[in-house]
């Protein structure tokens, strides 16, 4: 696929006209799916994607398209070119764009992650075993994703990774079930049939009878994931140069100093982690690390090639939506086999569910418990608890009432696929609160 | 398409049944932010979606690469999963019946106008909208789309449908000091979007509206926070649109109510038992399925699965008839449903969707609906959202709120949010607006699935009344 994205490249210099300048990016992937209900299997398939975007550019005027490409040279390069003067006849009809900014130093890179994946048929036949006599539920997801970029001024990078993710909920009943998932770019039989005993485990706490607590605040313990879901609503906006400059940031009371975080908080963005390619759609290249919250106070944002110019500033990688898409939560102290004894009294949050934002300014979110969320009474789990909707600042959450972070961190990979497979994903630790509030 | 209908007559393999459905998806948005035009984004999606049936046994493959080599790779990945799969399926996939229909369907003509006249039109409306040093963000776009569809099967069905999109937004954000409020055009996710051409503009009331709200997103810089408290509550069209979807749609897709979904979107709240007695809602509510409604955003001839389509009670005078649910999640289920297996492109399998979902006009004017109130509080345009998975609690936030007392429109109040339980909700719906509050909304955006998808759906609504219900606002 490199070696075909790279005779695409060189093919595409070759169209321009002196004055014109191209930039490319491809998006592509090979992909098996698998999803089951009842652990049997739902809807088993394939895709094979690629998708090009393509940009020209003369002067400050440019136009860009996006199309499917079949893969085989002799076929795609006759759209190509076609493209290319689609994309000319549009640029008379296009005022020039004082926001345009393009990456005219060339910067290239090849990232080829290490892998090893066995046949997908043989990794399903150990999941319908191990998910014998229960009630699962999840998508087995496996494959290649490719990621190119290429620029008339010879730029050239490259990302491409083989991973396996398998997202799976073993249900007890109704709505209550224990979520679990195995990610990486290998595929260890045993290490995912600890996984599921472990889930297969925790099951048995769901036969117990559920409790419903009253409104109120309640002491609280967020897993990793559950703590993700939070941290990820700041990429909705949050953290966009864009959108604090624009006043409609989340965080805008933590940039003017309104508003704080505790001085635990540290958080980055950190491509050093491999979660996603070092360069991104325009070709800028992403600096290691981008530091977003230090010891609780705002201290950068993601800044695209647009908001640079528009703002006078020098870009540092972001996307055009201003997302972060390695973000990285620093661990704190506390030692995951003390959790529940620090936790005393209280509600154990395994998983977050369907945020929102119901007071933007003062970043109150509002969202839902899911699946193994337990009451928790000295330090024992006695019960499910059925589902509670959290309405809560997070610069409560993660501001007063944050007691401690785990010492464990987890890593979790961005698995939505709409469109195509995402990349990205976050590390991020647990944290316990001194209470959390809880509206219905 | 008839190149590729050959191919699939060449390609046919000895199996229980075998289907293709190629995509052809053109799509062009044109987006002014501060009256700088933003990068074009100009796409084109075409692909296919072969799926074999056989031995009881389902696979599917879908590819970019519409040549011969490339649909019969895929053939190949489809026939590998249905031999796989074979006796470790959900259902006996052989024993689903499969629709042989010839047809074709034409959404309404679109006359779009040129290019630059669009650009023009969108600045125009940017502009209009920036009288304010306070009007710290303003946007106007507008989306337009067409497609192809053909879906051909052993079972002998072939059905060519195609669509024309036009999708208008304006946004506008207000700020002084931290206090920052934004209005829109049918909220932040389109939902004016509509099938047609330049008609949508004037249906949408686009223009003209670039000012509307931005005076709108002013007053309600200065607004006081919407008060805390029970109290009667008048939902717009606007923001009944996401009501109807999130606590009616989602819950009655049978496919939830089957557990697909429990690992992702969640399941349902409805049980199978429920349908044909549950009372749903009061006598006043009637929803239903529509496919037939040309203009709206999610109207069609045939489903992806070339099930007919056609107008369906979903819940009559409060009582709960049919699910969400296509052919196969009918004959798992056992239960009639509708015509909804969709999906959101060639490269990904087809699902329950709600498509349509619609509340039928009642008998009171807005004025009535108003007069009736003694305290209460009116709120329009959806922007904020979140419901539990079995889409029972709910609570949404507007970007609007205006107060009701003694049966008169009084102050606005910023950050109107309230809260609710689905299953008992609708029960409190006291008044349905008439013809003249309904509008036909939609969004592009619905999410689902796994692998994730994401659908266009309509939601037609009035205005309707509910009584008591939690309501409260923003923090000082």
């Amino acid at each position: 696929m490199q070696d075909y994205f790279l005779s695409l490249a060189a093919h595409i210099e070759t169209q321009l006209a002196a004055n014109e300048v191209s930039t490319t990016w491809l998006s592509a992937e090979s992909s098996d799916f698998v999803r089951f209900n009842r652990s049997a299997i739902r809807q088993p398939g394939h895709v094979l994607q690629l998708i090009l975007n393509l940009q020209l550019i003369k002067g400050q005027t440019h136009a860009a398209m996006s199309f499917n490409l079949s893969g085989e040279t002799e076929m795609d390069l006759p759209r190509i070119n076609a493209a290319i003067e689609d994309l000319r006849t549009q640029l008379p009809d296009l005022p020039a764009d004082p926001h345009l900014m393009i990456a005219a130093e060339v910067n290239n890179s090849v990232q080829i992650l290490p892998s090893s994946l066995p046949p997908v048929s043989a990794i399903l036949e150990q999941i319908l075993a191990a998910a014998n006599g229960v009630d699962m539920v999840g998508l087995l997801t496996t494959g290649t994703q490719y990621r190119g970029f290429a620029n008339s001024y010879g730029q050239r990078n490259w990302y491409e990774t083989s991973n396996i993710n398998f997202d799976w909920s073993l249900f007890h009943s109704t709505d209550k079930a224990v979520k679990s998932n195995y990610a990486g770019f290998h595929w260890d039989e045993a290490e995912f049939l600890k996984k599921f005993a472990d889930a297969r485990q925790k099951l048995a706490l769901l036969a117990r009878p559920p409790v419903t607590v009253a409104a109120g605040n309640y002491r609280a313990y967020l897993s990793p994931t559950a703590l993700n879901e939070l941290i990820m609503m700041l990429n909705w906006g949050g953290l966009s140069e864009k959108s604090l400059r624009t006043r409609h940031s989340c965080l805008r009371r933590l940039q003017s100093g309104e508003a704080s975080m505790h001085a635990m908080v540290d958080i980055c963005e950190d491509s050093r982690a491999g979660l996603e390619p070092g360069f991104q759609a325009q070709g800028f290249i992403k600096p290691d690390v981008i530091p977003l919250i230090q010891a609780g106070k705002l201290s950068g944002s993601m800044i695209s090639p647009r908001s640079a110019k528009e703002f006078g500033l020098i870009a540092n990688g972001a996307p055009d939506d201003e997302s972060a898409k390695s973000l990285i939560m620093r661990a704190g102290t506390l030692a995951n086999a003390d959790i529940l004894k620090e936790l005393g009294t209280g509600i154990y949050i395994s998983n977050l569910w369907y945020l929102n934002f119901s007071d933007r300014a003062t970043c109150r979110i509002t969202g839902m418990t899911r699946f193994a969320t337990f009451w928790v009474e000295n330090g024992e789990i006695k019960a499910p608890l059925n589902v509670m909707r959290f309405d809560d600042s997070l610069f409560r959450i993660l501001g007063d009432n944050l007691l401690k972070l785990t010492q464990e961190t987890e890593v979790i990979m961005d698995d939505r696929s709409y469109g195509e497979r995402h990349t990205g994903g976050a590390v991020v630790p647990g944290a316990l609160l001194k209470e959390m509030y809880f509206a219905l | 398409m008839e190149a590729l209908r050959s191919l699939f007559r060449e390609l046919m393999p000895a199996v229980d049944f075998f289907s293709m459905r190629v995509v052809d998806d053109r799509s062009e948005e044109l987006l002014v932010r501060q009256n700088v035009l933003q990068p074009l984004r100009n796409a084109r999606s075409h692909g296919a979606m072969l799926t074999v049936i056989h031995d009881g046994g389902y696979g599917y493959a879908a590819t970019s690469d519409l040549s011969r080599n490339g649909l019969n790779t895929a053939l190949q990945h489809a026939l590998h999963w249905a031999r796989l799969s074979a006796g470790k399926t959900v259902t006996n996939f052989s024993k689903i019946p499969q629709a042989a229909i010839i047809g074709q369907y034409q959404s309404p003509a679109a006359s779009i106008l040129p290019r630059k006249d669009l650009i023009a039109l969108i600045m125009q409306e940017s502009a209009a909208s920036h009288f304010s040093d306070k009007i710290v963000d303003w946007s106007a776009s507008i989306g337009v789309t067409h497609t192809e569809q053909l879906f051909i099967s052993s079972a002998g069905a072939d059905i060519h449908q195609q669509f024309n999109y036009l999708i208008p937004n304006l946004s506008v954000t207000a700020n002084e000091g931290s206090e920052t409020q934004t209005r829109s055009l049918g909220g932040q996710y389109n939902g004016f979007c509509r099938q047609g051409g330049m008609e949508v503009l004037q249906q949408s009331g686009f223009y003209g509206a670039g000012k509307r709200i931005a005076e709108e997103a002013l007053a309600l810089l200065h607004a006081a926070n919407c008060p805390s408290g029970r109290m009667d509550l008048l939902l717009m069209p606007e923001q009944m649109m996401l009501q109807i979807h999130e606590s009616i749609g989602h819950p009655l897709e049978l496919d939830r109510i089957l557990g697909d979904e429990r690992n992702f979107a969640g399941t349902s709240f409805v049980t199978p038992e429920m349908f044909g007695h549950f009372q749903y809602g009061s006598e006043l509510l009637n929803v239903t399925y529509d496919p037939s409604r040309a203009e709206q955003f999610a109207s069609f001839g045939w489903d992806d699965d070339g099930s007919t389509a056609e107008k369906t009670w979903i819940i009559k005078n409060g009582i709960l008839e049919k699910p969400l649910g296509s052919a196969l999640s009918q004959t798992r289920a056992g239960m009639a449903g509708v015509a909804n297996s969709r999906a959101c492109d060639w490269n990904r399998p087809a699902i329950d969707r709600m498509a349509n979902l619609n509340i039928e006009a009642g008998s009171s004017s807005l004025d009535e609906m108003i007069a009736s109130v003694e305290y209460g509080v009116l709120m329009n345009t959806n922007v904020s959202w979140s419901i539990d998975d079995s889409r029972n609690k709910f609570q949404f936030g507007c970007e609007y709120g205006q107060m009701i007392r003694n049966g008169k429109l009084q102050e606005l109040v910023k950050n109107p949010n309230y809260r609710g339980i689905s299953e008992s909700f609708w029960r409190s719906l006291k008044m349905v607006g008439d013809v003249s509050t309904l509008a036909v909304m939609g969004t592009p955006f619905c999410g689902k699935g796994e692998p994730s998808q994401v659908i266009r759906v309509g939601h037609a609504s009035p205005a309707c009344l509910f009584d008591q219900v939690e309501v409260f606002g923003g923090e000082a």
